[in-house]
């Protein structure tokens, strides 16, 4: 089951860069990963858009284990800042979830 | 204590301390400032200045990680997860890091220095003479951005930017990718009416002209940094000081925007993976030749630390010293 909490997209649409949105969910991005398929940001960029706080703690690792390359953003056919997106998705755990401020 | 809760608990940890030591101590690796400066020892540089040469004490702190790193691989992940818990509680009073210098040798830190010296001395070539802010100098805080470390960069940014404003700098020369970026890209977002002018050497030298000495004739692989490539567009200039200094560049399947990660960034958090990331990336390298060049001591450490005996993987101001100057 996932919990859903609406205020996620809310405090990170706080930032105007951040677009998880504009993702079609084609997966280029996965494909062309140097880290392989553990990293899968159109995955996590379903979990936020519904809100679901609980999946993005559990996914901590792999949104930490983004090498912020910028390959999939070259490829990608939606514009999506992905590496961008992910960086906010840190941010957001490290202060809300880690309390590290 | 499970798998999964103590590695969560290990990355929490190595936050907090990359936190600490930038909140409390102005770097992510704190050692003292004359472990930082002595490269400059005896070049006569400036003190300050209104164009600086700004090292981002990214060069000296290569072979401080690598050694880190050695040591890491040695302890099991839980026994590595307790010391970064211990070292937590510990280094708000201790500063941790600041042992690892003593382990450090001076010959292990000689090349990297001598990069240093390298740029300064092909800098002067174009004409330029730029000064060096010494003990004022503080890491630019890249590592804590990139964690998303908010609170921590922000205030440390902030920090930053007042010295060079107290200093009157009106331009940065930088020497890596990650440096470059975050002042360039980063600082204007983060500090308000941040205006210094930031350039990488190598664009630097690129736009000079310099006349060639001892042209190489022979064969690199060239390895993309994906922070010059992609963040910065900084593709061709490489290239042309390359080329000017005798060099054929063998281009990689994945080369310029589509360059390959060397792995580094997962570093402090996930070694393991950082080592595989730069295996693929090495394996494309040398199936050109055995010869490299990398322009970011971050990929220079992470495909040196893969590297087979028979691969040289060289700093691109090694190559641009040893054609420019005639110095080998």
């Amino acid at each position: 089951m996932i919990r859903v909490d609406e205020r996620l997209l809310e405090s990170l649409a706080k930032d105007k860069d951040f677009n998880a949105q504009a993702c079609f969910n084609c997966g280029t991005c996965s494909a062309l990963c140097p880290m392989g398929l553990g990293l899968l940001p159109r995955e996590l960029f379903r979990y936020v858009l519904l809100g679901a706080r609980d999946r993005l703690r559990e996914l901590s690792d792999v949104i930490f284990s983004c090498l912020l390359c910028r390959l999939c953003e070259a490829n990608c056919p939606r514009g999506v800042r992905i590496t961008h997106n992910i960086r906010t998705l840190r941010s957001y755990l490290v202060k809300d979830e880690y309390r590290i401020l | 204590m499970n798998t999964a809760s103590f590695k969560e608990d290990y990355k929490k940890d190595i936050l907090a301390l990359l936190a600490q030591n930038l909140g409390f101590r102005g770097s992510v690796l704190p050692l003292p400032s004359r472990y930082f400066t002595s490269w400059a020892k005896g070049l006569g540089l400036r003190r300050g200045g209104e164009v600086v040469l700004y090292t981002g004490h990214m060069y000296q702190l290569v072979p401080v990680i690598r050694l880190m790193e050695e040591q890491a691989k040695e302890l099991a992940p839980e026994k590595r997860a307790r010391l970064a818990r211990l070292a937590r509680w510990i280094n708000p009073v201790v500063n941790v890091s600041a042992f690892s210098r003593f382990m450090v040798s001076a010959a292990a830190r000689s090349r990297y220095e001598r990069c240093l010296q390298n740029i300064v001395s092909l800098l002067r070539l174009t004409g330029l003479e730029p000064g060096y802010l010494y003990g004022v100098e503080k890491y630019a805080g890249a590592l804590a951005f990139d964690l998303g470390l908010d609170g921590p960069f922000g205030r440390h940014a902030a920090r930053v930017a007042r010295r060079l404003r107290d200093k009157g700098v009106k331009e940065i020369i930088t020497v890596d990718p990650h440096t470059t970026e975050v002042f360039k890209n980063v600082y204007p977002k983060v500090v308000p009416g941040f205006d210094i002018r930031v350039r990488s050497y190598l664009e630097v030298l690129a736009e000079a002209n310099i006349e060639v000495r001892l042209p190489w004739e022979e064969e690199f692989v060239f390895h993309d940094s994906c922070v010059y490539a992609r963040y910065l567009g900084l593709i061709d200039e490489p290239r042309r000081l390359l080329e000017a200094a005798g060099v054929k560049v063998l281009e990689p399947d994945q080369s310029r925007e589509l360059t390959h990660c060397c792995g580094g960034p997962v570093e402090s958090l996930f070694p393991e993976r950082a080592e595989e990331v730069a295996r693929a990336r090495m394996e494309q390298l040398i199936s050109l030749g055995r010869r490299v060049i990398t322009a970011c001591p971050i990929c220079w450490l992470n495909l040196e630390r893969v590297r087979d005996p028979r691969v040289e993987v060289f700093d691109i101001s090694e190559i641009l010293a040893a054609a420019f100057l005639g110095k080998i």
